[in-house]
């Protein structure tokens, strides 16, 4: 079991497309998940019975099931309604209908943390209802929710893994591939192994950048 | 779109595929779970290298994409000498060591809930350091996290949908199997679906239910 670095550097051209393929669908399907997340949770909370009931049960169902099969009903169910998908659309949706329960979850409990009296005293100060969502409540939540939402965009980038199967060539797929062509796993596993554990660290070490930011611009604009 | 037939006839292999799924869950919750204990005492251990070796394990575990540490297991068992493994051993211990991991992280915030007096307390009596680990802080631990690991029991078993890499028959692969000879993809993948439903919904009801009450009683 030596290391071989031939392997790796051979297949250079293959592994760049494969971790560009990863950060694409990662990065595109993050930006869903944001804005159907954002959609879900001002839906429920805003929107009345009609609009509420479904939407919790769509997100019972999404919860629990995993990932891959809802990748397998996107993908394989799709023509049957009359929605051929390619495969990288349909990753990328997929991953955007995952992680936008998860985003909404976190939106609304950022929604709900924003003390009531503040949007009152907005009311009496004659604060329109939307400039009070944007001005008070938003700035104040974004605050409050970012390590929560650093934290589910690592969660989507090891997801992207599981995109291999319905074979999108990311990284994963990728390295599996030079893998099974030149027999080895050991150089070809390692460097997917560090390749995830970078991208993940490099995305919380920018949480945690973007959080000291936050907190400081709140504590300047406090009192 | 919908036939009867078929479905009556996938009903019973999906039943038994779904036993093959809560039960690797289960083996791997209880292996993971002594893992985790594990990994958090380490974790919050005085010494440094301890301490730095705990948390290395769950930089790792949780940094990898559970798929990727899978695909390890499985190219990598028979490369040391061990060809012959089970997929069901293989997808336990996959899964396993990925879930201590979690599991370590969700315990660690429940051991540190414990006051320190009732440690110190402890040590006065005279009990050994597994003494108070296994009948003072792991009992509390889990009654304080017990939520969190229902959620992680959750998360457990959608994540054994990504077995079948090591060759296991679990729920995920069985509805392929099916689908890849029928064609009826929507039929089998909503039934697939409808199954994993089936079990996670009542623990997520048991999670919240818990997590209120847990609630309730510290308020």
């Amino acid at each position: 079991m030596i290391f071989d670095p031939r392997i790796i550097t051979d297949h250079l051209g293959e592994i760049g497309s494969g971790f560009l393929v990863t950060l694409a669908t990662w990065t595109t399907g993050v930006v869903l998940g944001l804005v159907l997340g954002l959609a879900i949770a001002v839906a429920q909370l805003f929107g009345n019975g009609f609009i509420r009931a479904p939407l919790r049960v769509f997100i019972e169902i999404i919860r629990s099931t995993p990932f891959l099969v809802q990748l397998f009903l996107v993908y394989y169910c799709g023509p049957s309604i009359g929605l051929s998908l390619d495969a990288v659309p349909a990753g990328i949706i997929g991953l955007g209908i995952y992680g936008s329960v998860y985003f909404a979850e976190v939106f609304r409990g950022g929604f709900e943390s924003v003390p009531r009296g503040q949007l009152e005293a907005a009311d009496c100060l004659g604060v329109t209802r939307w400039q009070a969502i944007m001005r008070i409540q938003m700035p104040q939540m974004l605050v409050m929710i970012l390590p929560a939402l650093v934290n589910l965009v690592t969660v989507l980038c090891k997801e992207t893994a599981v995109l291999s199967i319905i074979t999108i060539p990311e990284l994963t797929m990728v390295l599996t591939g030079i893998g099974s062509e030149t027999f080895a796993f050991v150089e070809t596993l390692l460097v997917l192994c560090i390749g995830y554990l970078l991208l993940v660290e490099a995305c919380s070490r920018l949480g945690m950048l973007l959080e000291s930011r936050a907190g400081r611009y709140l504590q300047r604009h406090a009192g | 779109m919908f036939d009867g037939p078929l479905f009556l006839q996938n009903f019973p292999l999906l039943l038994s595929a779904l036993l093959t799924t809560v039960e690797v869950s289960a083996a791997a919750l209880f292996l993971g779970f002594f893992i985790g204990v594990l990994v958090a005492s380490l974790r919050l251990s005085p010494t440094p290298a301890l301490k730095r070796l705990g948390g290395a394990y769950i930089f790792v575990f949780r940094g990898i994409p559970l798929l990727v540490q899978l695909l390890f297991i499985y190219y990598f068992l028979p490369r040391i000498g061990l060809p012959n493994v089970s997929p069901m051993a293989a997808a336990v211990i996959g899964l396993a060591l990925c879930c201590g991991a979690y599991i370590a992280e969700i315990l660690r915030g429940g051991f540190m809930a414990i006051p320190h007096g009732q440690l110190e307390a402890a040590g006065l009596l005279g009990l050994s350091n597994a003494q108070m680990l296994v009948r003072i802080r792991v009992p509390q631990a889990v009654r304080l996290t017990l939520p969190g690991l229902i959620n992680e029991m959750i998360l457990l078993i959608k994540a054994s949908s990504l077995v079948s890499v090591v060759g296991l028959a679990d729920l995920t692969r069985t509805a392929q199997n099916m689908a890849a000879s029928d064609y009826m993809f929507v039929q089998d993948y909503l039934m697939l679906a409808a199954f994993y439903c089936l079990i996670n919904m009542p623990l997520a009801w048991c999670g919240g239910h818990l997590e209120r009450r847990l609630k309730e009683q510290g308020a």
